[in-house]
């Protein structure tokens, strides 16, 4: 049997409230599949399960609030042989193993009949045996999005009606507004936290670069130039890039820094600082960023950022990040001095480009400029390294092409513009 | 497809709030510069685009961004490229 347990979805989470089961006993589940929703204090999440094999119990229900490490299902391995279906099935108890107490289903819980019906697959043991349901109530309740066999019914031999959807549907839904101001207070706990964590833990060094751009723009707007506006790149895609290649000569930035040691990150997973609007932010992973073409990035990122404030995050993405990156945008401010998220132990900021003096061959010219920083954790790099990543980080941005062309294959160590 | 202004004011609104809820059109100022009032990234000015170009059918090319500054900016913008059709 596999313990299926709740991940940590950032260090600022140490709890998790589960929200949905998308798969019941019995089901197949393959590597990556998202198996259940989780509300963390920032968002609502798509847990991903990190193994083939096949749900055997699910031990959380929907409702309870469970802290992380919590095993939340067993599985069977592929090929393994449920150990004894004969006592599960002449177990049909609904009050499940886990803490009952915080369990806050729909269904104000009526006193569940025993199970006579057989059902072919195990009914969520929350809901212990189904009620009948009328077809008008199914039919509101598949509107409203509600499971209708969670609701507990006053009709007829307990049989579900169309009034006790609407009325499920009334307490399950707290006023927008309400969620909206709760999810903020929230976020700004949980970003106190791992901030705080931070500054008490990490100790940072900072470094500044200023990067001229106008070769990066020059060349971005010719490719973009004649292309429709959902296939151009944005400058940030570009920054991105580089970033994830100028970190594979200092591996030393890229990873996480546990139990008195560095780890350094397989593969740059750039975690992407994204604002929601309102307040608060999350910095979700592109996953292996340093491999990926910039047409590939641009559609993740644009989806990224898209999913980011729409609340609907997969977990190894919150989980994942190596880095983080910070770009303030082309409407803000010269330079950005970053607090590391933590296990990470290094953070790159970017300001707004503009066109600023600059002195190139004597003279003094007006140049698109960028202003790029590094916050890094000393226990683990030092200013020298960290210069190096910046001055890596300069050159690649001067050879647009052969980075746009690192993309796919291996990094290569020349540049070879074609 | 003819749009007179007002309506031409209206999907554009509609457009932006698709992708920054919160503006209250009444409270915009056609103009003033749009990102000045409206806190937009590149990404969501990126998304403000496409919407154009999925309601009117006008792709706006990068170099044409630096015209459009101010909400007047985008609508003059539209209608200037919208007039044939709505002859």
């Amino acid at each position: 049997m596999i313990e299926f347990k709740l991940p940590s979805l950032g260090t600022d989470m140490d709890e998790g409230t589960l929200l949905q089961w998308h798969v019941k006993p019995g089901d197949a589940v393959k590597r990556g599949q998202v198996v259940a929703v989780v509300d963390t204090s920032k968002a609502a999440v798509d847990v991903e399960i990190w193994q083939d094999g096949v749900v055997a119990e699910l031990r959380v229900q929907p409702g309870e609030k469970v802290p992380v490490d919590t095993v939340l299902a067993m599985l069977l391995a592929p090929g393994e042989v449920a150990p004894s279906p004969a006592a599960e099935a002449a177990a049909p108890v609904p009050a499940p193993t886990s803490a009952p107490t915080l369990a806050l289903a729909l269904a104000p819980a009526t006193t569940p009949t025993p199970a006579t019906q057989r059902v072919p697959e195990p009914a969520r043991p929350s809901a212990a045996a189904r009620h009948p349901v009328s077809p008008s109530a199914r039919r509101r309740a598949k509107e409203l999005s509600i499971d209708p066999d969670s609701v507990s019914g006053t009709g007829a031999q307990s049989s579900v009606t169309l009034a006790d959807v609407e009325a499920a549907a009334t307490h399950a839904m707290p006023s927008p507004a309400a969620v909206v101001q709760n999810r903020q207070k929230e976020m700004r706990k949980a970003i106190a936290a791992a901030m705080s964590r931070s500054k008490r833990e990490i100790p940072h060094y900072y470094l500044s670069e200023t990067i001229p751009m106008a070769k990066a723009l020059a060349w971005l707007q010719q490719r973009n130039e004649g292309l429709p506006i959902t296939e151009r790149i944005l400058p940030a895609v570009l920054l991105l890039k580089a970033v994830a290649v100028a970190l594979q000569r200092t591996p030393q930035l890229n990873g996480f820094y546990r139990d008195g040691k560095f780890e350094p990150g397989v593969g740059v997973h750039a975690g992407v600082a994204i604002s929601l609007r309102g307040g608060g932010l999350l910095a979700p992973a592109i996953h292996d960023t340093q491999a990926k073409p910039i047409e590939q990035l641009m559609r993740e990122l644009a989806d990224l950022v898209k999913r980011a404030r729409a609340g609907s995050l997969r977990s190894s993405e919150m989980s994942d990040p190596t880095i983080t990156v910070t770009n303030l945008g082309d409407q803000s401010v010269e330079a950005v001095f970053g607090v590391i998220y933590p296990p990470q132990v290094a953070l790159v900021g970017f300001g707004s480009v503009a066109v600023r003096p600059w002195v190139e061959g004597g003279e003094i010219r007006a140049l698109p400029l960028i202003t790029a920083t590094l916050a890094a954790d000393h226990r683990v790099s030092d200013g020298h390294q960290g210069a190096l990543f910046l001055a890596e980080l300069r050159d690649l941005l001067q050879q647009p092409q052969a980075l746009a062309e690192t993309a796919t294959s291996t990094p290569s160590q020349e540049g070879s513009p074609t | 497809m003819s749009y007179d202004r007002p309506a031409l004011t209206g999907s554009v609104l509609e457009i932006l709030r698709s992708i920054a809820p919160e503006v209250e059109p009444a409270g915009i100022d056609l103009t003033r510069p749009l990102r000045h009032q409206v806190d937009l990234d590149s990404m969501d000015w990126l998304n403000f685009l496409v919407g154009l170009q999925g309601r009117f059918g006008v792709n706006i090319p990068e170099a044409d961004y630096a015209q459009l500054i101010t909400l007047d900016n985008v609508l003059d913008y539209l209608r200037e490229r919208l007039r044939p059709a709505a002859a």
